[in-house]
């Protein structure tokens, strides 16, 4: 088979199993008065259509903010301005001020999943098929390979398909900017991050490293010449870009500080509904969100995810290459999934858009990663009625990850790529037990994953902790992500600066 | 030596597990009344005595399977019953709770298991070249073809069918006779015919391949048949073989005195002579060709306008129809026309056998035959002649090429089964999944000799996609989606049938005018 009709096979089934998985409920599904986030990305149509756009972020007497008030970024808010319009022409009364308010019918859903269907057509897939062709190593099957389980990720799928949000949007714009980055083609990426971080504001979890990485290229050219031209080209992107996103904003500066009010409410508190970070997880043991103030508790939230992320940030500094770009990507969305304030579970996306990425050179690592995130979202997930789709779609995804990407059967050094920590470990462990180890380690928790998801389904918990099962999945998941933050800071710290290894990473 | 036969088979399994997850997926997809059909047969056999299944009319939608099938649903019923015991209540009419859902549509993906085993065998009697890249195999071309085909996935798994379980055993049996265990093939078809009778149509094929090529034990030095060595043990077993399955099946109701009243109950003639939605058969163009001469003679003043009844051909009811210049078709008409279409190839067989393969291309002929000149066919029946169509089609490039034509055609007649704006997509997505992998696949394997299809083929075929966008995207908008409903059932079933009709053809080509093959006849 040509490497093209391979390709579209791979998108086709990816295309097949997103709307597959359509056919399943929604987060709030006939659940009146608050629904869920499918009515909130209906109202944000309703809001944006029929409003100036002055008033989409302000409280007024046609836009309640206390019922799904708009609080992501312009961009966000265009793309629901288009829906909305394309929403008017099919059926009026989906869009209408007011009377909408909770509309449901089969033909709404399926207006609704075709306009994610559409987004992900248009980015998120060419950004796959093109990091996969041009930025991932090894034959052509392996790239097709990648590029299948990239797609077939569960987690986005099951939120963007079942739950219902645009997260594939950001993560496009995201994934367009670090093949940007990849390919060199610097402006290109500055600019469809700039895009990314005014559709969604949790696209910060990313800036340091895309700061890092355009600083470490133009200090490699030397900043007192080509860099620093560079330097003030991307710039120029980054501010282009985002006056022209604000621009309906820039009128009056009132406007946009409420604008970025709405976009960051501290009153929200430290963490909502049971998320595998440490601030959640730490809970069960200290009641941390009643001990401390809300102000200490934003300070000591805001210099442990600095503090975490740092040292990634500097080694990328120096050493400004993809390998190291897409490491510190993790390290630096990781750390703030798991210390900074306010985070939501399905945060956890962000860190698995570039661990997706490393399927290729780290695929048991990255498959056990992206199974433990689709896991840390079942309570959220079984909420909705997920309960098949989650199933099903993780279970292909390991098969697929042992199968195609041959997770299991690669030797431990190339496997975990520790380098020369890895020589020190020697020491202690030989070679085939640290295999053994870590085998061992992924099959058991698989298993506690599996028995876990059965527990939480089957099981009804006691009558004095009705959150058990949902702590129980988020500690446990928690634990699993401090364990991969520390993992993957050790791979990016460790790597060794030698030219031979930048080449073959490059 | 296990080790390596299991890496060897790994692609197997990643290709059955693959097509079990997306089938898992479609649960909650749509599904047709057959879903209530088979429903009602769960409580009809699980809570009523043998001697009624075939009497009982509370649903309208009565056993119309042969026994065996029905005690396969008994079978079933007693799995369901830990589901949900509400399904197996006969008057529950329409009853779909979620369990009931999720029990029927794992019977179909569990009782698949059959289909899977089946390809693996075909599987293994494929000629191939050693050392080949994993993609170009054609054991691995051939299993994607049987797992992963389109009508197989749509009618089963959305629309809700057993036809996966039932196809498993027919190529199953088919395995067999390639690897000459001949009576157990025989066995199966027996039984297979039990299960469901519409098997009937490639009884032909079987019934003389086997009288010739199992019976007759040698050939002379061209092929042809040698009288002298005709083995009457052999006849004797494969006539104890089926009398004693259909003793099986049929015996209890025969001994029972119901055999009329099971017999009238699995041939209703009393339908049509096409169903609501025309298969894209023969008929489907002489109806068609009757509607064009009636309004062209009444265009023309050579007819009288007032005689026509009115009755439009495709209302949506299964009914009879009269035509209004051409002769009316009679049932009798339909099975001689039928016996004619297939009687060459027969007797083709019968003068050169050529092996298993001859056999196979016999029967494909036979399936297409029926399909196109049949008495009331649906739609469904083409997976009949498209499935045992890929075991040749990655052998030969001449067969390849009617498999992509008949494949593609067939299977886009199968579009109007799915109807519902939701599971538009998917019926696209998948069709162009199987289509670009049989062609990309099928082309890479016969790249030496050329490319596969001539222009008027690929025309032809690409003319199917402005055909889609017109049906379903672009005349639902018009005014006449109203006045005139069916026109896109009907251009669909028009348009295909030529395809259809061409494939049937091509094959009868092959047939007729195959090279005298006495070395490789021997060899195989």
């Amino acid at each position: 088979m040509e490497n093209w009709s391979l390709v579209s096979v791979c998108v086709l089934l990816g295309l097949t199993t997103r709307w597959a998985v359509s056919f399943s409920s929604y987060s709030g599904a006939g659940k009146p008065p608050m629904f869920g986030d499918y009515e909130a990305q209906r109202h944000w149509q309703e809001v944006t259509y029929n409003l100036p756009v002055q008033e989409w972020y302000f409280n007024t007497t046609d836009n309640d903010l206390g019922y799904w008030g708009l609080d992501y970024p312009p961009l966000t808010a265009y793309h629901s301005l288009l829906c909305g319009h394309v929403a008017k022409l099919i059926n009026p009364a989906w869009v209408e001020l007011r009377t909408s308010r909770g509309f449901e019918s089969a033909a709404h859903k399926l207006f609704m999943r075709t306009t994610v269907l559409f987004a992900d057509i248009l980015i998120y897939f060419p950004a796959v098929i093109l990091y996969c062709i041009y930025l991932s190593d090894g034959s052509s099957k392996r790239k097709v390979a990648t590029a299948l389980c990239i797609l077939l990720y569960p987690g986005l799928i099951l939120i963007d398909y079942g739950h219902f949000q645009y997260n594939s949007v950001s993560l496009a714009l995201t994934l367009w900017g670090i093949v940007g980055l990849g390919l060199g083609w610097n402006l290109l990426g500055a600019l469809a991050f700039s895009l990314a971080l005014n559709y969604k504001q949790m696209e910060l979890y990313h800036s340091l490293p895309f700061f890092c990485f355009l600083l470490g290229k133009c200090i490699k050219q030397g900043l007192m010449g080509r860099g620093l031209l560079l330097l003030v080209k991307i710039s120029l992107t980054v501010l282009v870009t985002f006056a022209l996103c604000w621009w309906p904003f820039l009128s009056d500066p009132q406007l946009i500080l409420q604008v970025l009010h709405r976009l960051f409410p501290v009153d929200r508190g430290l963490f909502e509904d049971k998320v595998a970070n440490t601030w959640c997880s730490l809970n069960v043991l200290i009641k941390i969100k009643t001990l401390l103030s809300r102000d200490t508790q934003l300070l000591l939230s805001f210099a442990l995810t600095l503090l975490s992320i740092l040292p990634s940030s500097i080694k990328l500094l120096t050493k400004p290459t993809l390998w190291q770009f897409k490491l510190a990507l993790v390290n630096s969305s990781l750390a703030f999934f798991l210390f900074s304030f306010q985070v939501h579970e399905k945060s956890i996306l962000l860190p698995a858009l570039p661990v997706c990425l490393m399927m290729n050179e780290l695929p048991l690592m990255a498959v056990w990663f992206l199974l433990i995130s689709t896991f840390s979202m079942l309570p959220l997930l079984l909420k909705d009625g997920l309960l098949l789709p989650y199933t099903v779609t993780s279970l292909a995804f390991l098969y697929l990850g042992v199968y195609l990407l041959s997770a299991l059967d690669r030797s431990p050094e190339e496997e975990l790529r520790l380098g020369s920590c890895h020589k020190r470990m020697q020491n202690y462990l030989s070679k085939h037990n640290l295999s053994l180890l870590v085998k061992c380690s992924f099959t058991v928790s698989l298993v506690a994953m599996a028995g876990l998801s059965f527990t939480s389904v089957v099981l009804e918990p006691p009558a004095r902790l009705p959150d058990l099962f949902p702590v129980l999945v988020s500690v446990f998941s928690f634990l699993h992500f401090l364990a991969m933050l520390l993992y993957f800071n050790l791979v990016q710290l460790t790597e060794p600066s030698s030219k031979k290894s930048q080449k073959k990473t490059n | 030596m296990a080790a390596p036969m299991i890496a060897e088979w790994s692609w197997f399994v990643a290709l059955a597990f693959g097509v079990s997850f997306i089938k898992c997926l479609l649960l909650n997809a749509y599904h047709s009344t057959d879903f209530e059909v088979h429903r009602n047969w769960l409580a009809v056999t699980h809570s009523l005595p043998v001697s009624q299944w075939y009497y009982e009319s509370t649903s309208e939608w009565t056993l119309d399977y042969p026994p065996f099938f029905a005690w396969f649903e008994y079978g079933l019923s007693h799995v369901a019953k830990y589901f949900d015991k509400e399904m197996l209540v006969v008057q529950n009419l329409n009853y779909a709770s979620p369990a009931t859902v999720l029990f029927q549509r794992l019977s179909v993906i569990f009782t698949d298991l059959v289909f899977i085993y089946a390809v693996k065998e075909c599987c293994k009697c494929c000629r191939e070249d050693k050392g080949k890249d994993l993609l170009g195999k054609s054991s691995f071309i051939l299993a994607t073809l049987l797992l992963w085909n389109f009508g197989l996935l749509i009618v089963d798994h959305i629309h809700f069918q057993y036809n996966g379980f039932l196809f498993g055993v027919l190529l199953l049996s088919v395995a067999r006779h390639f690897q000459k265990r001949h009576l157990e093939g025989a066995l199966l078809f027996a039984v297979l015919l039990n299960l469901k009778h519409i098997y009937l149509y490639v009884a032909p094929a079987y019934g003389i391949f086997l009288l010739r090529c199992f019976c007759f034990t040698q050939n002379n030095a061209d092929g042809s048949l040698q009288w002298r060595s005709f083995s009457p043990l052999r006849l004797v077993a494969l006539g104890l073989i089926v009398l004693s399955t259909f003793a099986v099946s049929f015996g209890p109701f025969i001994v029972k005195g119901q055999l009329q009243q099971v017999i009238s109950r699995l041939f209703p003639f009393k339908r049509g002579l096409c169903h609501a939605y025309w298969a894209p058969n023969i008929w489907a163009l002489y109806n068609i060709a009757d509607k064009a001469l009636s309004i062209l003679g009444v265009k023309l003043k050579l007819l009288d306008m007032s005689k026509f009844s009115k009755a439009s051909m495709t209302g949506g009811l299964v009914q009879e129809f009269q035509h209004s210049v051409l002769p009316s078709v009679s049932p009798l008409i339909t099975l001689i026309c039928t016996l004619l279409s297939i009687l060459p190839a027969v007797f083709s067989i019968w003068r050169r056998p050529n092996g298993a393969r001859g056999f196979l291309r016999c029967m494909v002929i036979c399936a297409l035959g029926s399909f196109l000149f049949g008495w009331h066919v649906h739609e469904k029946a083409i997976l009949m002649a498209i499935l045992p169509l890929s075991l040749l089609a990655v052998e030969s490039k001449e067969d390849a090429r009617t498999f992509l034509i008949l494949s593609t055609t067939g299977h886009f007649s199968l579009f109007p089964l799915l109807f519902t704006a939701q599971e538009l997509p998917i019926k696209i997505l998948l069709m162009l999944l199987f289509t670009i992998f049989s062609f990309s696949s099928l082309t890479k394997l016969f790249s030496k000799s050329g490319p596969l299809l001539n222009s008027v083929e690929v025309a032809y075929l690409l003319g199917l996609v402005p055909l889609e966008l017109i049906c379903e995207f672009v005349y639902p908008l018009t005014s006449w989606q109203h006045t005139l409903p069916f026109i896109p059932l009907l251009l669909t079933s028009v348009y295909c049938a030529l395809g259809v009709l061409y494939s049937f053809i091509r094959l009868y080509l092959s047939v007729l005018t195959a090279p005298s093959t006495t070395g490789k006849a021997k060899s195989q």
